[in-house]
């Protein structure tokens, strides 16, 4: 249970939809996809995807120079959302360098291109001589975290939750503990990474990434349908401004949602493979976590990337403590998987549809595979009051994260 | 190359690194006050004309003493007529 309220006041989104959250909700209400083919990827030996969700909208030009030369893309994706959600907030240099605000902005890993670019001018001569100064700030585990602290003023606490795909619902997680306990007011936190073919290649070689669509790009992936066949990776950023509900109230905020619970665990039984007794220990934590029953839960948004054992765990977990009560969507369809992104863009989604009293269904959810036909599915735009969310977030690693967001009322 | 199309590379080359206005470059901009270059930006400055042309500068003892475009200017043309002459 959090000690004191915390609250979302600020959004930002970079996606394949591009930059804001009105961008990212005019994509997903309308059902359209931001997989595109990547030409690039079928001159790679071995890569069987060739299709890709890739960000729009960042110009990294926006960003003076003396910050941006320590970035990489990721880092320039959570900049400019961070730089977003602060001005929804209504939050201005003096907060900013307040030491009450903090950054809790993780990623997969450190800049896979810049890494690239290094090796392939270091082996060409074993010589570290056209080694650029700011290489280590684009390779860091805290790159993004450390960027946006740099390029904002943040001078509070600095984290960088690392957890691939439940990267961004850690970073909120902990952001929000942190504000609970009063040792900070407000949290810019979320995830954020750059598509890389590396990226794509883990999934690829463990047959978990979708070939089949490499043709018909907006097909896939196909979270929940029989016919889906693997991830589709993306890139972007999400980043949400948690504030405690003091700090809001007193300067007159507009609170967009309450965060009510989290959960997060580690499941030892794979490294690679999510078990449905772990996935639902953690959405049973997190409910315990908020103090509600599994039937006060409006909407289930799934982690579902459309892998065909990962779908068949999460539906059996979410069947085991929910039954078919809740309606359940996963939003990878639209945006593909945006990795340490994924989450946070994903929560915020979460956020406008608690707001704008609209249940979003997954794309390219065609034939429900009877695997996953023990929940209830969203299949087709629903307008209904939403007060509870549930949002589920599984990695690679067997970290597991679920987090409950709640409609705001005083 | 002559003197003046040394000074020319040398010129658009760190504008371009940098993303300083040419026109604005003379022998007399101060390299940290006009163009806000750092420590950081000076470890890339050397790595840059290295580069450009293919000179090892990193340790000599005078690049620590650079202040101006004129310096560098000044250095690198040395440089280059010691390499013709050696």
């Amino acid at each position: 249970m959090l000690l004191r309220r915390v609250v979302i006041t600020g959004m930002g989104a970079i996606s394949p939809f591009g930059r804001g959250i009105e961008s990212l909700m005019d994509g997903l209400i309308e059902a359209r996809s931001g997989v595109v083919a990547v030409p690039a990827l079928s001159g790679i030996t071995g890569m069987r995807t060739r299709v890709a969700a890739l960000a729009k909208g960042a110009d990294p030009m926006e960003i003076p120079r003396k910050f941006r030369r320590a970035m990489s893309n990721m880092s320039v994706y959570a900049t400019l959302a961070s730089r977003d959600a602060a001005r929804m907030a209504g939050l201005g240099e003096t907060e900013l360098g307040s030491g009450r605000l903090g950054v809790s902005i993780g990623s997969t890993t450190g800049s896979p291109q810049t890494l690239q670019e290094f090796f392939r001018d270091f082996n060409s001569d074993n010589s570290l001589e056209r080694m650029k100064s700011t290489l280590f700030f684009h390779i860091m585990n805290h790159s993004c975290a450390a960027n946006v602290a740099q390029a904002l003023g943040v001078t509070g606490r600095l984290l960088a939750p690392a957890a691939a795909c439940s990267t961004s619902c850690q970073a909120v997680g902990y952001a929000a503990e942190m504000i609970a306990m009063g040792r900070q007011d407000f949290m810019l936190c979320g995830g954020a990474d750059e598509f890389h073919p590396l990226t794509s290649g883990t999934f690829d070689v463990m047959n978990a990434a979708s070939c089949n669509f490499n043709d018909s790009p907006s097909r896939t992936p196909r979270p929940f349908d029989r016919d889906r066949d693997g991830i589709v990776c993306g890139e972007g950023s999400g980043i949400l401004l948690l504030e405690s509900l003091d700090s809001a109230l007193t300067r007159g905020a507009v609170v967009l949602a309450e965060i009510a619970g989290f959960a997060t665990n580690s499941d030892p039984a794979s490294i690679a493979n999510p078990d449905a007794a772990s996935l639902a220990q953690c959405m049973r934590l997190a409910l315990s976590d908020a103090g509600v029953e599994p039937a006060r839960i409006d909407y289930l948004n799934a982690h579902a990337t459309a892998t065909p054992q990962g779908d068949v765990a999460e539906c059996e977990a979410i069947a085991r403590v929910f039954g078919r009560a809740v309606p359940v969507s996963s939003l990878k369809g639209h945006l593909g998987h945006a990795m340490a992104a994924s989450g946070t863009l994903e929560l915020a989604a979460c956020v406008e549809m608690i707001r704008r009293e609209v249940l979003i269904p997954t794309l390219n959810l065609e034939h429900i595979d009877p695997q996953c036909a023990q929940v209830t599915h969203l299949q087709g735009l629903t307008s209904r009051p939403v007060h509870t969310v549930l949002k589920n977030n599984f990695a690679l690693g067997g970290v597991n994260a679920s987090l409950i967001l709640r409609r705001y009322q005083p | 190359m002559t003197d003046e199309q040394t000074t020319e590379r040398i010129n658009s080359s760190l504008a371009e690194e940098f993303e300083y206005d040419l026109e604005k470059m003379s022998a007399q901009t101060l390299l940290f006050e006009d163009m806000g270059l750092d420590s950081l930006d000076v470890v890339d400055l050397v790595i840059v004309l290295e580069t450009e042309f293919g000179v090892k500068i990193r340790e000599e003892e005078a690049i620590r003493k650079i202040r101006t475009l004129g310096d560098i200017h000044s250095f690198i043309i040395d440089k280059l007529h010691q390499a013709q002459s050696a």
